[in-house]
């Protein structure tokens, strides 16, 4: 008897068992995992504040998600558009900007913090005030830089910031800048909530508001386990379209080894920067998704030193290379990267087909030579960067390239290469010939590539590495900013573009694409061509 | 009984005084300043450094430094982490209890696994099946650990994709922390979606413990094997058989018992290896244990965490030995009270 209602009890249990572990959670497995997203990051951010960086991994992971801008950029066709602002207005002048805000924007109500008001104009002036105003209480915590604005010089460019009522304010500036309301589109010029940061100094917490962030973005935030994952819900209470997604879960995994593997597994949905492309696309159940960044890789010329000094040696060595091999080779085909015409990408709206191209052709290089009087050739010092970026994913590669390719022309290349803080140290003193380096633009205004790449004022500061300093160039980049009118700034470009194409400072190469991979069951648009990716609109099915 | 336990006190407490002098004197082997080393305060001011100087009697005696270390390791102030600035004592908190559940599970598993095949080989001496698992539990021994986890990896997780390949639970559960252990918070969570985690978490640990579990299975093999092999040749065995009990009754009443108490005590032994063996695994299976957190820290230079990490994965492993042999002496009289038996 014993016997039999053991056996009993065992045939019970086990029943039990398997039913827990394959029957009871098919059912619920929908309701959890439908409507949420795992993604694979590549990094930890270093703050929850974009205000305050300006790599690419806090930005990914915190400004779309947290945060909204007084205005955005229109992911179709990168104009401006509103966000926080509802419109704007700006005077003849260009020099006085008024905003007016939407009403009812709500700022997150989490654990440890609740809002009693919606988005005004004070929250907006603090924002801005923490970053121009080093007397300001906030200006020192976390250490008083940020980066992006002062690299476009914002607190020069800027008298002052007032709130005119409730929901207005007004930006004066000390001269017109049409690229001024690109930057505050950026993923940079966020707004913090004014109550949070008055909550927090009462708290005597004020550095908390870089890491327990508020903001007024779709997502809130619910958990950070440093270097492990970041747990986003969704805030209720957004005042733009609501996400779907129930929970949206950053794994933070920097091998890239790693993040294929999980990809693979099917624990993450989405992963950054994947590697083996091949892989990914074979899979039916995998999506591979790019998008041309707004980036450039180039040969830069040191233009204020032998040979290069000369307009007709830079425009042979020019003809020499071959740029389709490099882009085969370095950038592994044209699914990766477009050959670049001219400095823009075209995806930018000031980019322009009628640039003349520059093409490739050694006997037209050697008569160019001829004509310089150096048909004999020379020797150069050519500077690969030591570090992968995406613009350049194998600078030193491409120089092998380059190398073989002069050859042909009777010019000897010596590749060199330093460690990244010592490279960028001696390019920026000049002591290069030639340098193969690159640039990822903040924001689609063209004045972004225009200005730090080769104005006069960035060849003082070292960041225009040619060294190269056009008079007739730097007028017309600085007439562009004047006026708002496109056309006119389109036609303004346009001769600088011509300018760069006939003196050519700099041989662009390439603008390289950035990658991502999703399980097919993803669905949304998440990368853009600038800037950090956005999870809202993203569903899964 | 009373015997036994305090001698093993007494092991306990000088295998503690001598680690604890190891750990302390790391402070002063590693590079830099000792006063760094030991409290972990890499960016203080050096007035700062000067206070924590005083805290830790830094113009005392040798000895009496030893002893205010002893006390602030007592009152739990294990220093911070040199790199994340964060306190030991709370990271090894938080690590250790997965490193605990992935070790337990493992050596359950080649337990249940290995001592049952031992004796399979045992009964079978000499025979087919008793080469085939000699040879088995060889190639399982052989194999390097870090190679086979892979390999598990692009089996089960990418081209099967039964199994996942990272971490202790997905991401999605959201599972407080109460015990550190998965399994028991699962339970003790109120989560909706609790058997959902439960059953998320089971197959995340399969992959990892069985990986930890290989190598001590096939020495259990070989324990277990050897074992019954010497019950079977003993004398109340071949006594049982010339009264005429069927085989089954001599391994089931008998053999297996006698047998089993002998594997028991090499258990202890085992438990150091398997610890070495989950630290790689965990850094495979990207697991959140003590051992990936130390093998990181050992990776940053960050010499306070390696400090602390060797003194809690050393009193872990000497725990686990000490409970075994108390189960042996539970399980063996011999082994307790050596008036018994033969000298």
């Amino acid at each position: 008897m014993a016997s039999y209602f053991s056996k009993q009890l065992q045939s019970l249990l086990f029943f039990t068992m398997s039913w827990c572990l394959f029957a009871c959670n098919s059912e619920n497995k929908a309701s959890l995992s439908a409507n949420s997203i795992i993604y694979c990051s590549e990094g930890a951010p270093e703050t929850f504040n974009p205000q305050l960086v300006t790599s690419g991994v806090t930005i990914d992971a915190t400004s779309k998600q947290l945060y909204n801008q007084l205005i955005t950029f229109n992911a179709k066709n990168n104009s401006i558009s509103p966000s926080l602002a509802k419109s704007w207005h700006v005077t003849r002048d260009n020099k006085k900007i008024t905003f007016y805000l939407r009403k009812n924007v709500n700022f997150h109500q989490t654990d440890y913090f609740m809002p009693t008001r919606p988005l005004n104009a004070d929250d907006v002036l603090f924002s801005f005030n923490r970053i121009l105003d080093e007397e300001h209480i906030y200006h020192q915590v976390s250490g008083g830089r940020y980066p992006f604005f002062q690299s476009v010089g914002f607190s020069d460019l800027i008298q002052s910031v007032e709130r005119i009522n409730d929901y207005t304010i007004r930006f004066t500036l000390n001269r017109a800048d049409s690229s001024f309301l690109a930057n505050l589109a950026t993923d940079f010029a966020i707004i913090l909530s004014k109550e949070y940061a008055e909550q927090l100094i009462k708290q005597d917490q004020m550095e908390n508001i870089d890491f327990q962030p508020i903001g007024t973005g779709p997502f809130k935030l619910k958990e950070y386990r440093g270097g492990s994952f970041i747990r986003y819900n969704p805030h209720e209470q957004y005042w733009g379209s609501n996400t779907t997604l129930k929970q949206l879960v950053f794994d933070i995994t920097p091998s890239n080894t790693g993040r294929l593997t999980k990809l693979l597994a099917g624990e993450c949905d989405i992963v950054a920067y994947p590697i083996a492309h091949e892989k990914i696309t074979q899979n039916p159940k995998l999506a591979l998704n790019d998008v041309t960044a707004f980036n450039i890789g180039y040969l830069g010329f040191n233009t204020a030193k032998y040979p290069f000094d000369n307009k007709l040696v830079r425009q042979a060595v020019g003809h020499a290379i071959d740029r389709q091999a490099i882009l085969e080779t370095v950038y592994f085909g044209d699914a990766k990267a477009e050959a670049a015409t001219s400095l823009l990408p075209p995806s930018s709206w000031a980019y322009d087909s009628n640039i003349p191209v520059i093409d490739y052709s050694i006997v037209k290089a050697k008569e160019l030579l001829l004509e310089a009087g150096l048909p004999d050739g020379f020797s150069i010092d050519l500077w690969a960067m030591p570090v992968q970026r995406a613009y350049n994913p194998d600078a030193v590669t491409m120089a092998k390239l380059i190398q073989a390719d002069l050859q042909k022309i009777g010019i000897q290349v010596n590749i060199i290469s330093f460690n990244w803080q010592e490279f960028l140290r001696r390019v920026a003193l000049g002591e290069h010939h030639a340098v193969l380096l690159g640039w990822s633009a903040d924001h689609p205004d063209p004045d972004n590539f225009f200005k730090p790449l080769l104005s006069c004022a960035s060849a003082e500061t070292g960041n225009n590495r040619t060294l190269w300093c056009n008079e007739k160039y730097d007028d017309i980049i600085h007439r562009a900013l004047l006026t708002t009118d496109i056309k006119e700034r389109k036609q303004l470009y346009f001769q600088a573009l011509n300018i760069v194409a006939e003196e050519l400072p700099l041989l662009p190469i390439a603008h390289s694409k950035r990658f991502q991979a999703r399980s097919t069951k993803i669905k949304g648009p998440l990368l853009n061509a600038f800037g950090g990716i956005d999870f809202n609109g993203v569903s899964k099915n | 009984m009373l015997i036994f336990t305090l001698r093993r006190l007494n092991l306990f407490l000088f295998t503690m005084l001598i680690l604890s002098i190891l750990s302390f004197s790391l402070s002063f082997l590693f590079p830099g300043e000792q006063i760094i080393n030991i409290s972990g305060q890499i960016n203080a001011t050096p007035e700062g450094i000067e206070l924590v100087a005083l805290e830790y009697g830094k113009h005392e005696s040798l000895i009496t430094q030893y002893w205010i270390y002893l006390n602030q390791l007592f009152e739990g102030n294990w220093g911070v982490s040199m790199t994340s600035q964060l306190p030991i004592y709370g990271e090894i908190l938080n690590h250790l209890p997965a490193t605990i559940e992935l070790t337990m599970t493992a050596l359950f598993i080649a337990m249940v696994t290995g001592i049952p095949i031992g004796f399979i080989a045992a009964i079978n001496h000499r025979k087919k099946a008793d080469d085939f698992i000699l040879s088995f539990a060889m190639i399982g021994y052989s194999i390097p650990i870090f190679w086979l986890g892979l390999l598990t990896i692009l089996i089960f997780s990418i081209q099967l994709g039964w199994l996942p390949s990272a971490g202790q639970i997905s991401l999605l559960y959201e599972i407080k922390q109460v015990t550190g252990i998965q399994f028991i918070d699962i339970l003790l969570s109120d989560s909706p979606y609790k058997w959902q985690a439960f059953q998320n978490a089971s197959s995340h640990i399969i992959l990892p413990s069985c990986v930890v579990a290989l190598a001590p299975a096939t020495i259990f093999i070989r324990l277990a094997r050897t074992s019954m092999l010497n019950v079977l040749d003993t004398h109340y065995i071949k006594a049982a058989m010339a009264k005429g009990l069927t085989f089954q009754q001599i391994i089931y009443r008998h053999a297996i018992r006698n047998a089993l108490v002998n594997v028991i005590r090499d258990v202890g032994l085992q438990f150091a290896n398997l610890v070495t063996l989950a630290m790689v695994t965990e850094v495979i299976f990207s697991w959140p244990g003590i051992g990936r957190w130390l093998i990181e820290s050992i990776y940053q230079r960050d010499y306070t965490a390696i400090q602390g990490g060797l003194l809690a994965l050393s009193c872990f492993i000497f725990l686990v030995h000490i409970l075994t042999d108390f189960i042996y002496a539970t399980l063996n009289p011999l082994a307790r009270e050596t008036h018994r038996g033969p000298q």
